[in-house]
């Protein structure tokens, strides 16, 4: 008599639950898959956590400029939020697709994701940026000029610090949606968790293999739980002044 | 690309484009009507009364689930129970994972539609003596049709691109040509698929947004033809209701 979990195949049967074996294949099983693949997976882990934090950083400093010129010459507000919306409506599977033939790289390689999220994030942060500067109060911005504020110094000191929870929240929506977008990126061969869903899918052939779906989702989770409480803590870090009067 | 998309035969041919289109109307249909009864009477409720607010925030953690992690999940138990005829083995876990997308969206900016109504127009319609359930129909629900548009939109969006991820595991629609061009390094067809689903999104949200300004009240959405210079926002909506942001995640 030994547990489940010690009769897994060796990792040199990789992915071939072999049906002598006596193999956990209900949900629970995801420990001793995690145990038996671990190397695989903390690397698709790392590859999935690259794929959704790089493109929202990189998503967030363009948007930065363009909601900034969005707010400030107004002509230029309905065609940014326009163009942004179309992008945004594009399914990402779509867009995965089509964007060696865009940017003319390798299909398989993970750059297409990278940008593909980048343009999302940028479509996503445009118009919050936009909004989140215009919901800065006029007598706050008046009053920074009559200190003698020159333009950039007010909105470099005082527009862009008061619009941050704003933009903050957007950040957080497009992460979290990130992570769920990358893991769809692996159904067309692209190295991230996503290939723990792919993996379960085919083994399930007949008789339902729990383990790496559970798991891929369980990580999936945890991987955007941090990454979103990474940006509420950095959010906190940059607005001491909303901690002193005790606002959320 | 264009010659595939140029070859008749690829639209009118089983399976074909015009096959493909039609299933994944239907798939996206069911969807959202069955999202829409479920979400809308309950977003009016939680709004109305204020009760239960704690539901949205349940719907909204669903989002935070990977999109092809639940399909693939509810098709790999669903798939031994079912033995019908046809894409009901996909199908029925598809449905399941579009509707339970589709809902939070809804739900979530129908509490807020709802909860944004000025206070006095609710006391005035309650002072010109309209009970509970006329003050939803006749007050809330169209003050609060701009939001619920905007979550509608949100939905259709989501559920457009999740149909696509579920072609991986075998239904139709037009995600079939992105999966089989891939498999078949057929990149003609791959990239016109992903060039139709891409097209598909943005005609239903445009049609959508038509409808959002035929139907939503010009007193709500302050579009005044005499007042063209009224201080409108972009989308002709009112500058002070901030859209949730819409997301989608496959």
């Amino acid at each position: 008599m030994t547990p489940p979990g010690l009769t897994a195949p060796p990792v040199l049967l990789h992915h071939a639950p072999t049906a002598g074996l006596a193999v956990d294949s209900s949900p629970g099983g995801m420990f001793s898959y995690f145990s038996d693949h671990r190397d695989e997976v903390l690397n698709w882990l790392g590859y999935h956590a690259w794929l959704s934090a790089v493109p929202v950083l990189a998503g967030l400093l363009i948007a930065l400029p363009l909601g900034w010129l969005a707010r400030r010459y107004r002509w230029t507000y309905p065609p940014l939020v326009t163009a942004a919306g179309v992008l945004y409506t594009i399914p990402s599977i779509a867009l995965f697709v089509a964007m060696p033939e865009l940017i003319g790289t390798q299909i398989l390689d993970p750059i297409n994701v990278a940008v593909a999220l980048t343009v999302y994030t940028v479509a996503l942060l445009v118009r919050v940026v936009a909004d989140g500067l215009a919901a800065v109060p006029e007598d706050v911005a008046q009053a920074a000029t009559a200190m003698g504020l020159t333009r950039r110094q007010r909105l470099l000191k005082v527009e862009l610090p008061l619009a941050v929870p704003v933009i903050a929240a957007g950040v957080r929506v497009a992460v979290v949606a990130n992570v769920s977008l990358v893991a769809v990126a692996g159904t067309i061969g692209v190295p991230n968790l996503g290939q723990l869903f792919t993996t379960g899918f085919q083994l399930s052939v007949g008789n339902p293999y729990y383990p790496p779906i559970t798991l891929g989702i369980v990580l999936c989770v945890l991987l955007a739980l941090v990454l979103d409480l990474l940006v509420v803590g950095a959010t906190r870090l940059v607005t001491p002044w909303r901690r002193a009067v005790g606002g959320s | 690309m264009i010659q595939w998309l140029n070859d008749p035969g690829n639209w009118t041919a089983q399976g074909g484009i015009f096959d493909q289109l039609w299933a994944h109307l239907q798939y996206a249909l069911i969807a959202l009507v069955v999202a829409i009864v479920l979400a809308l009477p309950l977003g009016l409720l939680i709004g109305h009364t204020g009760r239960g607010r704690w539901l949205v925030t349940v719907a909204n953690a669903v989002r935070s689930l990977p999109v092809l992690g639940l399909l693939i999940l509810l098709y790999v138990m669903l798939a031994p129970h079912i033995h019908g005829r046809g894409d009901t083995v996909y199908l029925l876990p598809t449905e399941i994972v579009l509707i339970l997308l589709a809902v939070p969206p809804l739900l979530a900016s129908t509490v807020a539609g709802v909860e944004n109504v000025d206070p006095a127009v609710r006391d005035a319609a309650a002072g010109m003596g309209m009970r509970g359930g006329q003050v939803v129909r006749k007050v809330e629900l169209p003050n609060a049709l701009p939001l619920v548009f905007s979550g509608l939109r949100s939905a259709t969006l989501q559920v457009i691109a999740t149909a696509t991820v579920a072609a991986y595991l075998g239904l139709g629609g037009l995600g079939r040509f992105v999966y089989d061009g891939q498999a078949s390094q057929n990149f003609a067809e791959r990239n016109a698929g992903a060039l139709l689903v891409a097209l598909l999104a943005v005609v239903a949200d445009l049609l959508l947004a038509v409808a959002q300004r035929y139907t939503v009240s010009r007193g709500v959405s302050g579009r005044f033809s005499s007042r063209p210079d009224a201080s409108t926002s972009a989308e002709g909506g009112p500058p002070e209701l901030p859209a949730p942001p819409a997301t989608h995640t496959a």
